[in-house]
């Protein structure tokens, strides 16, 4: 039986989790992510799992890329300044491909900034923001129900993919509460397993290597170290290097198509709203209210790798109008792949746009 | 219909807890939506609280609290930083001992705090009072919800008491909207 609850949307971000089969979680409380890391702690010992308080955000990464590596489905929370200290291993974790899920709950800054407020501040750096090149998949859930949903579907991709995948919720969403559907049961798609004959990191067309945990009784060599088929450092030779990291960026972003999710209403408008995230519902909200087939919406549940296809599903789109709790992240990459004016609607301070604020943006523009 | 409710008071007296349970009410047994929200700040203890809950028939697609149609106030500081832009469409409750100042909006004083304490022997259900009132005052959401959503919410071994208190709500409720 599905159970229906009233829920805050940072546990159900810990059930999604639960769901999915998550059975490690290494943190530091911060707010505003902390009822997530509380939930685990609580529910975790009881499912057969661990709960670790970590010392800080670089121990909780680097625990949950170790729990990965014995096979468990691992997860870290954090937010703003937490994020931040994550960085560097979250690279390791793309370098060695380990499937692992950190979710961030968004907060102002720069810094500490403001711990209880919302913002999208975070959006370029948790696809750029450790050193190298690298790509990884982000979900941008607007709701209680989606904070389960997309905690799953994080999963899913973490370990189909053998990426860090990321939850790029904020304050607004972890905090409100909502009617929410637990299932039963979720779908989740195991890593393939490492064939026999085939070397640790060797990987078939789709660029990804099957997976060899620890005590699988595969003999895997893992390091940040750029290394071969083998796992073993090679870290002078160009073609090496090239062949690795090549390999880490297309297996994402070839499969774009495959990873995208998102909706698109009134494909033949003139005026587009493109939103991730909460701001998506101050645009749905003005829709409802004006009934006006001219207001598109383009709205993003998976933000990287970025579904630039998606703005085609605009053929008439004259403008397209971004609002983000920040001051103009995503509009970035909608620039570089539209001809069309892409206006930005930037807010930060930590409140959500109001449908006031965007339907004077809709006058300004359209 | 949208209706945003607004709670205040002191941190300590269960303001977030009566928004949680309301929007619990209208959402698992009522048939209804609800959002709810709140400031969630270093000040929670002791300073002004506040809690919201946005009710609807439809989906709620703008999740925050733009202008509350209904207050619930329950202190002085509340009144003053959460309550003092009422607007004369809107109905306020507030415990009628903690809170001087009077909205130009119609409002009803529920004696929530002094009747917990005394006819009920427990200051900590004055919220469950206040939300009884704010019942039958307002029709929000049902009897039968609020006491499912009541049940749900409060600890094991308090189920009486917080019951008690809820009814003693809607009597006082009742009481305020004949004077």
């Amino acid at each position: 039986m599905s159970r229906t609850e009233f829920m805050q949307g940072n546990t159900a971000c810990a059930e999604g989790a639960l769901a999915a089969g998550c059975r490690f979680f290494g943190g530091y409380p911060i707010t505003p992510s902390t009822e997530i890391a509380e939930t685990m702690a609580r529910r975790l010992p009881k499912a057969g799992g661990t709960f670790i308080s970590m010392e800080d955000e670089l121990a909780s990464i680097a625990a949950v890329i170790g729990a990965a590596w014995t096979g468990v489905r691992a997860m870290t929370a954090t937010s703003g300044p937490g994020f931040s200290l994550m960085m560097e291993n979250i690279g390791y974790a793309a370098m060695t491909e380990t499937p692992c899920v950190i979710v961030n709950i968004q907060r102002g800054g720069p810094s500490t900034g403001q711990p209880t407020r919302a913002a999208q501040g975070d959006m370029l750096q948790c696809r750029f923001g450790s050193h190298g090149d690298y790509s990884t998949i982000a979900l941008t859930p607007n709701s209680v129900q989606e904070m389960f949903d997309l905690t799953v579907k994080a999963f899913d991709l973490a370990d189909r993919f053998r990426v860090p995948t990321f939850l790029m919720s904020d304050e607004i969403v972890g905090h409100m509460r909502e009617r929410a559907t637990i299932p039963d049961t979720v779908e989740i798609t195991p890593p393939r397993a490492l064939a026999e004959g085939s070397l640790p990191y060797e990987a078939g067309e789709d660029g990804i290597p099957g997976f060899a945990p620890f005590g699988s009784g595969r003999f895997v060599h893992v390091t940040g170290l750029t290394h071969d088929e083998r796992g073993y450092p090679d870290t002078t030779d160009p073609e090496a290097h090239d062949k690795l990291v090549r390999r880490l960026v297309t297996k994402i972003e070839s499969a774009r198509r495959d990873i995208a999710d998102y909706e698109v209403t009134n494909p033949d408008a003139k005026t587009v709203f493109v939103t991730y995230g909460p701001p998506s519902r101050t645009v749905e909200q003005v829709m409802r209210d004006r009934q006006d087939d001219s207001i598109g919406h383009l709205r993003l549940r998976v933000v990287w790798p970025f579904p630039e296809f998606a703005l085609e599903e605009f053929p008439n789109a004259r403008v397209f109008l971004m609002p983000e709790l920040n001051m103009g992240q995503m509009v970035r990459e909608v620039q570089r792949h539209v001809d069309q004016p892409v206006i930005s609607l930037p807010k930060i301070g930590g409140e959500l746009h109001t449908p006031a604020e965007l339907v004077r943006a809709l006058e300004a523009y359209r | 219909m949208r209706h945003e409710v607004r709670f205040s008071g002191y941190g300590g007296q269960g303001i977030i807890l009566s928004a949680v349970i309301l929007g619990r009410a209208a959402a698992l047994y009522d048939n209804k939506y609800a959002v709810q929200t709140q400031v969630y700040g270093p000040e929670a203890r002791g300073g002004a609280s506040m809690g919201q809950v946005v009710i609807d028939d439809a989906p709620i697609l703008y999740p925050e609290v733009a202008d509350p149609d209904i207050y619930v106030i329950m202190s002085q500081q509340g009144f003053e930083k959460y309550g003092v832009r009422a607007g004369e469409d809107a109905v306020m409750l507030l415990d009628a001992d903690l809170v001087r100042s009077r909205p130009v909006s119609r409002y009803y004083e529920i004696p929530a705090t002094t009747e917990a304490k005394g006819n009920l022997g427990r200051e900590i259900v004055a919220n469950i009072v206040m939300i009884g009132a704010l019942v039958t005052a307002t029709g929000v959401v049902s009897r039968e919800a609020i006491e499912r959503a009541v049940l749900d919410s409060v600890p094991k071994g308090t189920e009486n008491l917080n019951l008690k208190a809820l009814k003693r709500g809607f009597e006082l409720g009742e009481r305020a909207c004949k004077l």
